[in-house]
């Protein structure tokens, strides 16, 4: 659990992060969102102390922060930069395994941990490996910086905008695998991006960022469903409002026993899956199959116009 | 109007160096190729390439130099060439070899015959022309060093087959072997020695003031002032010092300390170092990049394995280009040391100036140079073996 209390941050005169305090879970996954300049980066700095703070607090576990060493809370924290900082004069391989050799792992466990981590982020390990960055292309670099953040398995992981290289197809398994990760680990991470899309699909938890402000915290559909402020709403964009709501809900519970016509939609989809496949087919209602195959029954697109609207 | 259109028009057969090089080489058919002087002192009789290589070896020289003469001027592959440069080359040095025994009566030992311009025009001709074709040819690291193993080894041949044993500046070698090989020793410990303890001192000075903007100004100023001074005055200038530290800590002058002699002129050249070392430290720390950097320290290294595991390697060829120049610098500036009794190749040079012997110059800057050229190659191959992996 990571307690941040009344945190700011001044550079000069200028105030780059005013008053923030927040909570994150345990094993949760904590997005900070913002437009550039907002200060996301020098908060989510503060928590492992590559920025200091001007005044205000941060605990670790119920441990405050700036009685630890910096390198050795450093080391158990993966911090994956914004724009990957892999060093140039070390080869991937050399590169991920940074933090392990650090706190003297073997040279056997090191090499297996580096095969298992390209494995992951789908690199040929034999291609790769001993490649130096410069050799990669910008999502291949930006994916050997998150598997150096996540080398020594650290529980508490900061990701800057690591997402940002990537094509729509890659992004979307890197979230993917970034998600199992953190529920087979418990990992609690704190990602920050601008992308409200990858916010809502990835957090547990969103913090909105503005000038320096931390304006809401909370959970995507409080979010999405009661932005604290015009600005949030406007982040959000006004037109895709319903289709957000809709993508945090899960199929399950709207599954009514008939048949419907055409192909099944898998039951780990959202109702917003649902809707875009009832409208594009032009169906009344899509049918809904388990892991297996098996048909479970169907969901209508009066159910899913019905979930679209804002909860009273 | 110029045709173009002509696929031989003459800009596309001739090379441009090429012309320089044929002007100077045919140039050099037409001056004297040695220079008999009956002894040390009394003036020279030019002879020109017929004359001292009578027969059929004089005209075959000036075939030869011909023939390479109108290949440089051609625009051939890079590799034929340099392989003209070297066989006009080996061909001049032969003919040279002839030409000085042959003009050297027979048993003589007090005449001197000495290259003449014809000579030196030639070698600096085909020496263009195999630099120029080593250039262009692109070559590796490791091959050019490879080079330059081969051409010491073919210059070494010849010193030790004797063609050139009657050779002016070789009988001024004959006469001082020891010396010459004991001041070659101390001009290489006065270069080496001044650039390992400009190292030693330069690199940890820069590190230190390398976070420290007014520090960096202070000793990048102090440092850029000596490096304005005259070498001479340099040299100079430390006598009085170094003298009186002598003079009053007996320990100092155990040690071999004096006002002249070695101590000064390696105290001259280490000052000279430091500031190469110490400001291609710091440009070479400025050049990491930012991010590298904080990903280092966010990854939780200390200070110290940052410094080790990732600035210094980083900044590494740009220090190592340093250690070039001063390297380099020293070989040359060390020659000036003779002058304040420091001893080295320098010794050859003044006592020449002095005597007006041209050979005993010769005979301590041909060293030098070569010395110096040398260090070149191969410290320029080496900062770009290390340049090359692993650079963005
Ligand atoms: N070391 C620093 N010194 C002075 N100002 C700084 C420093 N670091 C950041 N700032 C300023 O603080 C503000 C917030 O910076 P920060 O990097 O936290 O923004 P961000 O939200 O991460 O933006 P982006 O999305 O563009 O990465 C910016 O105006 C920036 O110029
Ligand atoms: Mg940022």
């Amino acid at each position: 659990m990571i307690e941040i209390e009344h945190l700011s941050k001044f550079f000069d005169e200028t105030c780059v992060v005013d008053d923030v305090s927040m909570t994150i879970p345990g094993g949760a996954l904590a997005v900070i969102v913002g437009t550039s300049g907002s200060g996301k980066t020098t908060l989510l700095r503060m928590i492992n102390r590559l920025v200091e703070p001007s005044s205000g607090r941060i605990l670790i576990d119920g441990k405050d922060i700036s009685a630890i060493p910096p390198h050795e809370l450093r080391r158990q924290i993966g911090y994956a930069i914004q724009g990957h900082g892999l060093f140039p004069h070390r080869t991937v391989g050399q590169n991920i395994a940074t933090v392990p050799h650090l706190l003297g792992w073997d040279a056997a466990k090191v090499s297996a941990r580096v095969e298992e981590l390209l494995d992951l982020f789908q690199l040929d390990a034999a291609e790769f490996r001993d490649r130096y960055p410069s050799q990669l292309s910008g999502g291949q670099q930006q994916r050997v910086g998150v598997a150096r953040a996540l080398a020594a398995a650290p529980k508490l992981l900061l990701m800057d905008e690591p997402f940002g290289a990537l094509d729509p197809i890659i992004r979307a398994r890197a979230q993917e695998d970034l998600r199992q990760i953190q529920q087979r680990l418990g990992t609690t991470i704190v990602l920050v991006t601008h992308d409200m899309n990858e916010a809502i699909h990835l957090g547990d938890r969103i913090a909105v960022m503005d000038r320096a402000k931390l304006l809401q915290y909370d959970t995507p559909q409080e979010i999405v469903i009661r932005p604290a402020t015009e600005f949030v709403g406007e982040l959000l964009g006004s037109g895709e409002r319903p289709f957000r709501l809709l993508s945090l809900q899960p199929l399950r519970p709207y599954i009514e026993p008939g048949e419907a016509p055409g192909a099944a939609l898998d039951v780990d989809a959202s109702l917003r899956d649902a809707l875009e496949e009832a409208l594009w087919s032009g169906r009344a209602a899509v049918p809904v199959r388990d892991g297996a195959g098996k048909t479970l029954g169907r969901v209508t697109l009066a159910t899913a116009i019905r979930q679209a609207a804002r909860p009273q | 109007m110029t045709d173009n259109s002509t696929p031989l028009s003459s800009r596309h057969v001739i090379d441009r160096l090429g012309i320089v090089i044929f002007a100077l080489a045919v140039a050099g058919l037409f001056c004297p190729f040695v220079l008999f002087r009956a002894n040390r002192i009394v003036a020279g009789e030019a002879r020109y390439a017929l004359d001292a290589l009578p027969g059929w070896p004089g005209y075959f020289l000036l075939a030869a130099v011909g023939t390479g003469a109108v290949l440089a001027l051609l625009r051939l592959d890079s590799r034929l060439r340099l392989a003209v440069s070297f066989a006009a080359l080996a061909i001049l040095a032969v003919g040279l070899g002839w030409a000085v025994d042959s003009v050297t009566p027979a048993g003589d030992k007090i005449s001197r015959t000495a290259p003449a311009l014809g000579f030196w025009l030639e070698l600096l001709a085909f020496g263009l022309l195999a630099a120029d074709s080593v250039v262009r040819l692109g070559l590796k690291p490791l091959s050019r060093i490879a080079l330059l193993i081969a051409v010491s080894v073919a210059i070494a041949t010849i010193l030790l087959s004797g063609i050139w044993s009657d050779l002016s500046v070789l009988r001024e070698y004959a006469n001082r072997a020891d010396v010459f090989w004991r001041e070659a020793a101390t001009h290489i410990a006065l270069a080496l020695g001044s650039l390992v303890a400009a190292a030693l001192v330069g690199l940890p000075l820069g590190i230190a003031i390398h976070p420290t903007k007014r520090l960096r100004a202070v000793v990048t100023g102090l440092l850029s002032a000596v490096q304005t001074i005259p070498s001479i005055a340099l040299f100079g200038l430390l006598i009085a010092p170094l003298a009186w530290l002598a003079a009053t800590v007996p320990a100092a002058a155990a040690i071999g300390i004096a006002g002249i002699g070695a101590a000064p002129a390696m105290l001259a050249l280490f000052l000279y170092s430091l500031m190469p070392v110490v400001s291609n430290t710091l440009a070479g720390l400025d050049a990491v990049p930012p991010a590298a950097n904080v990903a280092a320290r966010g990854m939780g290294m200390t200070d110290a394995e940052r410094l080790l595991q990732v600035q210094l390697p980083l900044a590494f060829p740009s220090i190592l280009a340093a250690i070039r120049i001063v390297l380099v610098q020293n070989i040359g500036l060390a020659t000036v040391a003779a002058l304040i009794g420091g001893g080295g190749f320098g010794v050859f040079v003044f006592q020449g100036v002095g005597q007006t012997a041209m050979d005993l110059v010769l005979l301590g800057a041909v060293p030098t140079v070569a010395l110096a050229f040398a260090s070149a190659v191969i410290l320029d191959a080496a900062v770009e073996l290390v340049s090359v992996k692993g650079r963005t």
